[in-house]
């Protein structure tokens, strides 16, 4: 790794954010949809706070942090529509001529997703906020908070890359969004751990996304609680999708 | 054209499958997750199933939506359908048709989620009377949201356009009485929506049968606003396929 390669991920990096902010078709479902879940799920389903044995300082804060989990993980997701799209329209393909090393191009997809995650991040934080969101955490805490964000939204874009350039066509998008979408609703979005029943608790337990969900929560009410756990599992996450995204990039290296 | 229509839905499990899947994960999902509301003093039964499924239903309709405009602007984008307008065929044989496989996959989608509602433990107040309502009801709402697909078809011509309209009809969706009752949902701005959104009144007509039995005032707003929306989707849609033929 050298300048030239930190050189080709940020020109990468650059015609994403470029492409983002001159398609708004593209940028604006990654900004809604979190913001949709927020309204429905806080608004809507605030008397569930009231229930027996949900004890959460805050029902807007408990959604909060599943909305923001679910967003910085769907800005992973999106990333890998755009790597289909360009393979698809064969721009993939001649970044993968130009550059030596490859990872270079997953890399560069990563900064642009990082760089679009703080508007995700400042969209939604402040909608929360002036919906009366209560902040409990301190400015470690949500550090802490926010990194747990990263680390899902890294994951993500691993996972969707990987089926990106093993398939290098659009039509596997639902094969990137499925997956993550059903993975983060398996997890206690609506109440706690504690009082999911029936099928869905014993799914929530081995859920990789519930360790995340709890340890963020705990953070964003200053007691904080199962955060290495929640990190171990988000790096063990990341390791995985990384070698999936790597032999998909192997993949797409040997179709030409 | 009705034959044409249910042997396509029968050729591309592809484009039914998740329509018959997803609300039923959806329901799986909110039956064990919001289990908790239940407690909620005022809540009308004691289990959190039961008063989720009317939702899935109404779910399975609004995919029809995309099943039904899918379909026509694929003959559109093909050419299939120019060619059917010179024939001599009503538009109103042509509209029918287009929506028979939707009311046929909404009749086997009812028998279905019944079923598995049922397995799962959910239960059903009105009876084998109320199988025929719930089918009837069901017919109807997929008939309405099937006409706005084919409205939207009409319009756009573009399959694309069509997908992306499902975001809206989704938010539609989310903001009704689906997840909880409206006396029980706490943000006033959140129950002036559900209140104003005709969706409510038919996931509560729908879930009427399941918990009351025969409620007389949800079951006629349930098959007033969906016979509304039948006739209104119905007779847009022709209004835009008449301007389609003047082009």
């Amino acid at each position: 790794m050298n300048a030239t390669y930190f050189s080709a991920a940020w020109a990468v990096a650059w015609r994403y954010l470029h492409n983002l902010y001159t398609k708004p078709a593209v940028l604006i479902p990654g900004l809604v949809f979190p913001l949709f879940f927020l309204a429905a799920f806080a608004g809507g389903l605030s008397a569930v706070g009231d229930a027996p044995g949900f004890d959460y300082y805050d029902f807007t804060a408990f959604q909060f942090c599943f909305v923001l989990i679910q967003a910085s993980t769907l800005a992973g997701v999106f990333v890998g529509f755009s790597i289909a799209a360009d393979f698809e329209q064969g721009m993939g393909r001649r970044m993968m001529l130009a550059t030596s090393n490859r990872t270079a191009i997953v890399l560069g997809y990563a900064l642009g997703a990082f760089l679009r995650l703080f508007l995700v991040w400042f969209i939604v934080t402040g909608v929360a906020l002036l919906a009366g969101m209560k902040v409990a955490g301190d400015g470690y805490d949500l550090v802490g908070m926010y990194g747990l964000a990263v680390f899902a939204n890294v994951a993500a874009l691993l996972f969707s890359a990987g089926v990106a350039l093993r398939f290098r066509s659009l039509q596997a998008g639902p094969l990137m969004q499925m997956p993550v979408f059903v993975a983060l609703f398996l997890a206690p979005v609506y109440v706690p751990q504690d009082l999911l029943t029936g099928w869905i608790e014993p799914a929530a337990r081995v859920n990789p996304f519930t360790a995340l969900l709890n340890a963020g929560r705990s953070l964003l009410e200053g007691e904080p609680t199962g955060i290495l756990l929640a990190y171990a599992v988000a790096a063990g996450m990341i390791v995985l999708m990384g070698f999936w995204a790597i032999t998909g990039l192997r993949r797409a290296e040997v179709a030409g | 054209m009705a034959a044409r229509s249910i042997a396509r839905l029968v050729r591309q499990p592809a484009m039914v499958i998740p329509s018959v899947i997803f609300p039923l994960f959806l329901l799986a999902v909110n039956a064990g997750g919001l289990n908790a509301a239940t407690e909620l003093p005022g809540f009308p039964t004691d289990s959190y199933l039961t008063f989720a499924i009317g939702f899935t239903f109404i779910q399975a309709a609004i995919f029809s939506t995309m099943n039904a405009g899918q379909s026509l602007a694929q003959d559109i984008e093909n050419g299939f359908f120019s060619r059917l307008l010179l024939t001599p065929m009503r538009q109103s044989a042509l509209m029918a048709g287009q929506l028979a496989g939707l009311v046929i996959l909404g009749q086997f989608q009812t028998l279905l989620y019944l079923a598995v509602g049922l397995a799962a433990g959910a239960e059903f107040e009105a009876g084998v009377a109320g199988y025929f309502v719930l089918a009837a009801l069901v017919s109807l709402i997929s008939i309405g949201f099937g006409g706005i697909g084919l409205i939207m078809a009409i319009r756009t011509g573009s399959g694309e356009a069509v997908q992306g309209m499902f975001p809206l009809l989704f938010v539609l969706l989310f903001f009704s009485s689906m997840t909880l009752p409206r006396n029980l949902i706490e943000q006033d701005w959140y129950r002036f929506l559900a209140t104003v959104n005709p969706i409510s009144y038919l996931i509560e007509a729908i879930r009427s049968l399941f918990i009351a039995g025969w409620d007389g005032e949800a079951l006629a707003l349930g098959f007033g606003i969906s016979g509304l929306l039948a006739v209104l989707s119905i007779s847009f849609a022709a209004r835009s396929l008449k301007g389609r033929m003047l082009k």
